[in-house]
């Protein structure tokens, strides 16, 4: 335990000096709000800084006169106490004088904020449901629904070395993709906890709250890839469900479009094929470690008392018809869901026949993607 | 009164050894206990905070998993507000309403004995949580549902218990100071004459009095939808996730006062003092903390700008928010222009003062950039609120105890405590302090959440420093623990005045306070 953490503290220390001495790496000492890419995030921006530089102003002069106070009204110097108290025209003047600030403040507010609460005339609708630990989108106008997970890289990267994988923490295995110059709104809400959707360069950050649907509408003017996180503590995983972003022209959103529907009929079909052990046993380990492993560990032996472990469990051995209902109906009152809602058929097949086969469950059984149909 | 006088005869008595605090009804034994317990507190809620921080070193999880993170954030929000910095104010209240307004003891001593002895038991199951299966409250200290209802460990009952408890010793607590203050002022002292620390202290216990039932109402809801079938926060039957953020956040936000008005009210006796000059506008000071108590109930849901309000909530909301600005801008410059032209010196408690004054306008200037609305959507649930409170609450509340309790110390001990020492532990503190949360204002805006265990690696540098700082304030704290317990040992006795610029009945009993002062009343003027 002590060789590690000095070992932390002295890597972390040589970090420091490098990074402090290294110039590309300065770009990173973040400052500041960004200024981001719609008109929203401009204007909350503006404001920022309009209240930072009135509360600079001020400081200076409340500081100055502590520090000029200090220096020049110390008994040391000689300073002989004045015996002034109590004046109303000055109290006056200190109540009225920050009252008229404070306004001044409170109308550009007023306006920004009547102006981002304005959801109307969306051109798209996208429906942004946060699960523990992931999002779900649908798309409204079109047949699109899919989740949105932790990267892979990032996720085996937490315990290893987050430092070699790009955007760690802030890449997911299926982004989100909108046209620019189009007025996106989003309908926010939870299946389970409160979780929150932020994404600064919009300036978007809502509330997802189980029963209710929030909305934010964003007008992107940049194309490109735009990331935030979950703002809401939301358990476990909270620092762990990123949110991607990507913003393409109008004819690259819409090639999206029907690449999206395609893929969705080719898994339809592939649902009806018989796959074999190797194709589940590999299909299974991915659906795993993005859906399952974040609280039944991806070495299968949950966490004590939080979590069960899957490995030995006599239900991923034995019980074959509860291991498929937990899974599709999930247990209420508890943090495992229904899954049935969430994975295609073909997933479900895969991650039962990995839970059953991985880690010496070794039960040689194998489930199909019609049985899981069949099931639901 | 005359009762009292009766008694005069065996002052000195009490009980030895263990009987003696067990059983204690003096006030000032009592804050004894306050302060030790909270001093605790804040070793274990700093410990806690040192993990944290220790965790936060670099990106990916090194110490323990997600979970536990959770908790040590929870807990130590819980402890450190709960247990270190509520304590320490009833601690000093204590020893010092009594002494300040000329009275023998606290109106209620007994009740006054069963408010400090329900915290131990209530602190200990509390802290007793980490350690049950499925582990402790892991929800944050605002607990929002149903995270903190359906989703939470089984632990949480005890939690919800221990809560009950620390509000009944705050209720008990704050009726024993409302009668102390409104019954037992010696002749002469009217209420425009109160010393601010006793003033301070009425105007936050009635607000004790007023939200710790709140708090008391919402944790029941609580537990109910745990284990009685109820629904008050499941939107599946039929209740309202956000019904616990109203419920919660009325609490909350006369709370974030109930830690920071008696801090006003110790700064407010400390820079008179050093200045040699009296307070500038007392008598707007008793309004300005009036008027703050006040707004303090209407303001709540500016926590919650990006629940999905309507927009007519979040405007008023905001418009309310703002305004306190105004009362607490009129304590900035009334302790300005009590500074002004008077004949300063810096001894350790004019230092915590002075830390405090300029740090705490810091936390206010942030606290009115959260305030505005739309703005906050961006800084909402990141770091910069983090440094935000860290500012009002720890070189807020926390730096005006410590100047209190060096300002008192004499007084308490009856001896002088090592001033190169102490001054050493301020600037160590003070420092450390800067290192440790200035930082974390940028990373809030470069866009670092809350609450998370592990981080993209763009906030690596500042988090390195911010953990920095925080080892060395963490650190500080053993030498402060030190400096105290010398000076109990021993020192160059204090005088009875101690301070030459003091004033007020506290300075004119001796130094160290007999057992039992004013047992016949002074007579004010
Ligand atoms: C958010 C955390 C979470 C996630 C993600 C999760 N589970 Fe669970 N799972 C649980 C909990 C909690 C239980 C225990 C429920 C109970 O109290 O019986 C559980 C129970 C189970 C069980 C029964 C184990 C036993 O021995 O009782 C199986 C099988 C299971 N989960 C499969 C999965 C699969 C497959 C996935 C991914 C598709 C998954 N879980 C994802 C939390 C989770
Ligand atoms: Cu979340």
């Amino acid at each position: 335990m002590s060789t590690t953490k000095t070992k932390h503290a002295s890597s972390g220390l040589v970090a420091l000096v490098t990074l402090l001495a290294s110039h590309s790496a300065l770009a990173e000492w973040g400052l500041n709000m960004t200024q981001g890419v719609t008109s929203i995030s401009r204007q909350l921006y503006g404001l920022h800084m309009l209240v930072l530089w009135i509360c600079v102003i001020i400081g200076i002069g409340v500081f100055g006169a502590i520090f000029y106070s200090i220096y020049h009204h110390r008994k040391s110097r000689g300073a002989k106490a004045a015996e002034f108290h109590e004046s109303t025209t000055v109290e006056v003047i200190w109540t009225v004088v920050p009252f008229l600030i404070l306004v001044g403040v409170a109308i550009p507010a007023t306006k920004t904020l009547l102006y981002l609460e304005d959801t109307r005339d969306a051109d798209i609708n996208i429906k942004v449901t946060g699960y523990q630990w992931k999002w779900k989108y649908d798309y409204l106008d079109e047949d699109i629904s899919f989740f949105s997970n932790l990267a892979p890289t990032s996720r085996e990267a937490i315990s290893a070395d987050p430092t070699k994988v790009e955007n760690y923490l802030l890449e997911v295995d299926n982004p989100i993709v909108v046209p620019v110059n189009k007025k996106v709104r989003f309908l926010i809400t939870a299946d389970d906890v409160i979780h929150a959707w932020w994404i600064p360069e919009f300036g978007v950050k809502q509330d997802a709250i189980p029963g209710f649907i929030n909305d934010a509408w964003a007008v992107i003017e940049e194309p490109g890839v735009y990331r935030g996180q979950c703002a809401e503590l939301c358990g476990k995983d909270h620092g762990y469900m990123p949110i991607v972003v990507e913003a393409k022209s109008e004819t690259d959103y819409l090639a999206w479009v029907a690449e999206q529907k395609a893929t969705a009929a080719a898994d339809a079909e592939a649902a009806g094929k018989t796959w074999s052990m190797d194709e589940l046993m590999a299909k299974g380990e991915t659906v795993y470690i993005t859906s399952c492993a974040a609280c039944h560990q991806a070495n299968g032996e949950g966490l004590t008392g939080v979590f069960p472990a899957i490995k030995g469990s006599p239900i991923a051995t034995e019980d074959l018809p509860a291991h498929l209902d937990i899974i599709l109906n999930g247990k209420a009152g508890t943090s495992m869901q229904a899954f049935g809602a969430q994975l295609t058929d073909t997933e479900i097949a895969a991650v039962i026949t990995y839970q059953r086969n991985a880690w010496g469950n070794n039960t040689g059984e194998m489930v199909q993607p019609t049985e899981i149909k069949a099931a639901r | 009164m005359s009762e009292a006088t009766a008694n005069g005869a065996h002052h000195e008595e009490h009980a030895r050894g263990i009987s003696r605090w067990l059983f204690t009804t003096n006030h000032k034994d009592i804050g004894t206990l306050y302060l030790w317990f909270s001093f605790v507190m804040l070793l274990i809620g700093g410990a806690m905070a040192m993990y944290i921080r220790a965790e936060l070193w670099e990106p990916g999880i090194q110490l323990s998993d997600p979970n536990f993170f959770n908790q040590m954030t929870t807990l130590h929000g819980l402890i450190m507000v709960f247990g270190a910095v509520m304590p320490a104010f009833v601690g000093l209240a204590n020893w010092q309403v009594p002494m300040m307004i000329g009275a023998p003891d606290m109106a209620l001593p007994r009740m006054n004995n069963w408010s400090f002895w329900i915290l131990p038991f209530a602190g200990l199951l509390l802290v007793s949580t980490i350690f049950m299966e499925g582990g402790g409250p892991n929800f944050g200290w605002t607990m929002h549902a149903p995270l903190s209802t359906t989703y939470a460990p089984p632990s949480t009952d005890f939690f919800i218990f221990a809560v009950h408890l620390l509000g009944l010793s705050s209720i008990m607590g704050s009726i024993n100071i409302i009668a102390t203050i409104l019954n037992m002022r010696a002749p002469g002292m009217t209420l425009m004459k109160m010393p601010m620390f006793v003033w301070s202290w009425l105007i936050t216990a009635f607000l004790l009095i007023a939200v710790m039932p709140v708090l008391a109402g919402a944790v029941t809801m609580m537990l109910t939808d745990r284990n009685f079938g109820t629904s008050f926060f499941d939107a599946a039957g039929g209740g309202d996730p956000l019904l616990f953020q109203h419920v919660f956040w009325f609490f909350g936000h006369p709370e974030v006062y109930i830690m920071i008005l008696p801090a006003f009210g110790v700064i407010s006796q400390i820079i008179p003092t050093f200045a040699r000059k009296p307070l500038f506008g007392y008598s707007s000071m008793v309004y300005a903390t009036a008027s703050i108590a006040f707004l303090s109930f209407i303001v709540w849901a500016h926590h919650m700008y990006t629940t999905g309000m309507p927009v007519s909530g979040e405007l008023y909301f905001m418009y309310a928010t703002v305004m306190i600005a105004v009362p607490t801008g009129v304590k900035v410059f009334n302790w300005v222009a009590t500074m002004w032209k008077g004949s300063m010196t810096f001894e350790t408690p004019m230092l915590w003062a002075l830390g405090f004054l300029v740090l705490f306008t810091i936390g206010g200037f942030t606290g009115l950039m959260l305030g505005v609305a739309p703005a906050d959507f961006q800084y909402h649930d990141t770091y910069f609120v983090v440094a935000h409170f860290h500012y009002v609450l720890v070189s807020g509340a926390l730096f005006a105890i410590i100047a209190g309790v060096f300002y008192w110390l004499p007084k308490w001990t009856g001896n002088m405590y090592d001033e190169k020492l102490a001054k050493i532990h301020f600037w160590w503190a003070m420092i450390s302090f800067n290192v440790l949360f200035f930082p974390q204002h940028f990373l809030g805006l470069a866009g670092m959440p809350r609450r998370i265990p592990d981080y993209a690696l763009q906030f690596t540098e500042w988090n390195v420093i911010s953990s920095i700082g925080g080892f060395a304030f963490g650190a500080s704290w053993l030498l402060f623990l030190y400096i105290i317990i010398k000076t109990i040992r021993g020192g160059e006795k204090a005088t009875d005045e101690v301070w030459e610029g003091a004033d007020g009945l506290e300075w004119t009993v001796p130094s160290p306070a007999p057992y039992h002062t004013f047992n016949t009343a002074p007579e004010v003027k």
